[in-house]
This record gives structure tokens, C-alpha cells and sequence, in this order.
């Protein structure tokens, strides 16, 4: 149970998928300008990357292993995760068009996103087991939705701020990231 | 829109990174040091640029409706070819790069570039494009990881620069200073582009 604790922790805090690894800094910029965005599309990467290193774990494990063909893991993972959501789309909006008009737009954005493919290449990477790899998921999934929450927050505070010109827009966000990655260092040395 | 002005957008105008801010992960996480960052730099040229060219050649034959997957498995195919070149001839490089390398299939200026210019013009055009955007985006690694590894660690390319006397400012190689380095970096390249933009408006009226 412990090792289960520690991942999950670790994903969320200690290495933010966002702040500490870098990934999926496209959506986190574009998104976090509104806060009811930010809370919807962390909602769909937390679902879609769980249920997207489930299936990718499956494959890897019952399909390119047994037949050797690990080293297409790349183009499998990129083809897998990317139908999975357009499945996923084409279900959720024939079965809950209500939600998918809430949520609809943000799985078309994720796609093909560093972040949703990260998961199953680190899952790989180190070996994880089907639940640890489950775990770590839904553990970053989290840890995304916690700085996209986090950044829109401030950045909806940031509107009534006076920034000089050629920071306004990109600029400004950057150093903004910068300061909660430099936040989210203290948590290092929790583990 | 002659091949070298192709060429050159990508270095200033619609620079990949500074301008658009698009693919922005490997560039702040691989930039820790020079190496690193010019091998992505590199990586990330070969496969736009290839990638490219073989969008423009099928282009006639590509159904529009599954262009995008179509894309994405040439991508893939590319990016698979350059991490098994590297993992062959440069294993300790490739390990520092890590996921970061795979990760390349997702940029978003490669998708782009494909769908915006190379399913649309030839070859020709198309290969300076993406050489083009390719060079920009080496060109924003360069600086980038120069300015992190001088400030960081006080070395270029693994040498000492300073001395022992000083101090590196470790920040600067954690996450936190490359989020704040790009901010100010995008912050220049944008009032130098306006400034220039100024003056080609002054010039049109005079």
C-alpha cells in the first residue's frame, strides 16, 4: 500500500507533470485564462490519460512484447492514444451530449498532447505494474488539474495587474509558472 | 515568396518558439545544457524537414478526411528512425533525452507545419519550410540552454568558463528559472519584432 502512496503523492506534488517535467505546457497556457476551463479540461486529462495508459499497458504488454516489437512502441502509443479519444468522442456524444457539451472541445485539444502520450512511455520506462501504472495516472492526471486550477486562478487575479507591455500575454505567464514551480520545489524533499 | 524568405521566417517572424509558443516542453526541459539542447535542436530539424518533404509528396493522394492520422504516422515513422539513430551512435545522449525524444511525435509545429504549408506546396518549398522552422527552433535551444548552462553551472559544453570562484545560480537549471528565462526571452524578441515593425511603418509613410 505504501508504494501506492508514495507514487501517487510523488506524481501529484513532487514531479508535476506541469510544473517540474515540462508537459503539456501547450494546453496549460492556452487553457488557464479561464478558470471554469481550466477545472473542465482537468477533469478530461485526468479521465482520458488514466483510461489511455490502461490500454497502452495492455498492448504493450499482451501485444509488442510477446511479438517483439517494442521498439514501434512510439508509433503504437501515438496511433492508440489518439483513436482512443476519438472513440471516446464519438461515444460520449451519441450516449451524453450533455457532457459533451461541456467537455467536448477539450478532447479534441488532447488528442494528440505530450501529456496524455507521457504517461504510457513512463509507465515503460519504469516498469510499472497494471495498478502502479493506474496509480501514476490518475496521480498526474490530478497534478495537471491542480496547476491548471492553481494558474488560472492567479492569472484571473493577474487581469486587474498592470504589466509592463512587452510582458503582457506569454511573457508574464512564464515568470507566473516559474514562481508556483519554484513553490512546488519545496514539496521535494517531502518523500 | 522566394525559397530564402521561406527559409527565413521561421528564424524571427514566426519563430516556433518565441513567437508562437508552440512545443514548448523539450525546450525548457531538455535545455540544462548546450549539448543537450542542440542534439533536440537537431532532432527536431531532421524530422520537420523530412517530414516536410514526404507530406508534400503524398499530398495529391492523401484523402483529406484521415490526413491527420496519415501525418501523425509519418511523424512517428520519423521520429522512430532518428530515437534508433541516436540510441545506436550516441546512447549516452540519447538516455539524457529520455521520454523527451519520443515526445517529439506530439509537437505541435510539426503537425502544423505539415498541415498549414507542406500539404499545400511542392517539394521544393516545402523543404525550406520546414529547414526553416527547424532552424528557428534550433536556433531558441541554442540560446536558451547557453544562457542556462553559462548561469546555471558556469560551463559551456561541459568546459568551466568562470573559474572556481564562482558560485553557479542553481536555479537556473531547475524548472523554475526556465520558465522565467523563456518569459523574459519572449518578453525581448517581442519588443525587438515591434521596433522593427515601427520602423517598416515609418519607412512605408516617408
Amino acid at each position: 500500500m505504501g508504494e501506492y502512496f508514495t507514487l501517487f503523492i510523488g506524481a501529484v506534488l513532487i514531479n508535476n507533470f506541469v510544473l517540474t517535467k515540462f508537459l503539456g505546457l501547450c494546453i496549460f497556457f492556452g487553457i488557464s485564462k479561464n478558470l471554469n476551463a481550466s477545472i473542465g479540461m482537468g477533469m478530461a486529462v485526468t479521465s482520458v490519460m488514466t483510461m489511455s495508459s490502461m490500454l497502452a499497458w495492455l498492448v504493450y504488454h499482451f501485444v509488442l512484447e510477446p511479438f517483439h516489437l517494442t521498439f514501434l512502441s512510439t508509433i503504437v502509443f501515438v496511433v492508440l492514444v489518439a483513436s482512443f479519444v476519438q472513440l471516446l468522442e464519438l461515444i460520449i456524444k451519441k450516449q451524453a451530449p450533455a457532457l459533451y457539451n461541456m467537455w467536448g472541445i477539450y478532447l479534441l485539444l488532447i488528442a494528440t498532447n505530450c501529456i496524455v502520450l507521457a504517461v504510457p512511455l513512463l509507465n515503460v520506462e519504469n516498469n510499472y505494474s497494471f495498478l502502479l501504472s493506474i496509480v501514476f495516472a490518475i496521480g498526474s492526471g490530478l497534478g495537471f488539474a491542480l496547476a491548471i486550477i492553481l494558474m488560472a486562478s492567479l492569472r484571473e487575479k493577474l487581469a486587474y495587474a498592470d504589466v509592463p507591455k512587452p510582458l503582457q500575454g506569454t511573457g508574464i505567464a512564464f515568470i507566473l509558472a516559474g514562481m508556483l514551480s519554484l513553490a512546488f520545489l519545496g514539496f521535494s524533499g517531502m518523500l | 515568396m522566394s525559397n530564402w524568405k521561406i527559409f527565413s521566417k521561421g528564424l524571427l517572424d514566426e519563430n516556433p518558439i518565441f513567437i508562437l509558443a508552440l512545443s514548448l516542453c523539450p525546450a525548457l526541459a531538455v535545455t540544462t545544457t548546450v549539448i543537450n539542447g542542440v542534439t533536440m535542436g537537431l532532432t527536431v530539424m531532421f524530422v520537420i524537414t523530412s517530414n516536410n518533404v514526404v507530406v508534400s509528396i503524398v499530398r495529391h493522394w492523401v484523402n483529406p478526411k484521415v490526413r491527420v492520422p496519415v501525418y501523425i504516422t509519418s511523424i512517428a515513422t520519423i521520429v522512430t528512425v532518428a530515437q534508433l539513430v541516436l540510441q545506436a551512435y550516441f546512447p549516452v545522449l540519447y538516455k539524457a533525452l529520455g521520454i523527451y525524444l519520443a515526445l517529439v511525435v506530439v509537437f505541435a509545429i510539426i503537425l502544423a507545419r505539415a498541415e498549414v504549408f507542406a500539404s499545400k506546396n511542392g517539394v521544393i518549398p516545402s523543404f525550406f519550410d520546414g529547414f526553416g522552422m527547424g532552424f528557428g527552433f534550433l536556433v531558441a535551444m541554442l540560446s536558451i540552454s547557453v544562457i542556462r548552462e553559462l548561469i546555471g553551472a558556469g560551463t559551456l559544453c561541459g568546459y568551466p568558463v568562470f573559474g572556481d570562484s564562482y558560485n553557479p545560480m542553481l536555479m537556473m537549471v531547475l524548472p523554475p528559472g526556465a520558465f522565467m528565462l523563456i518569459g523574459y526571452m519572449v518578453a525581448g524578441v517581442k519588443t525587438w519584432n515591434d521596433k522593427r515593425e515601427e520602423k517598416r511603418l515609418k519607412e512605408g509613410e516617408a
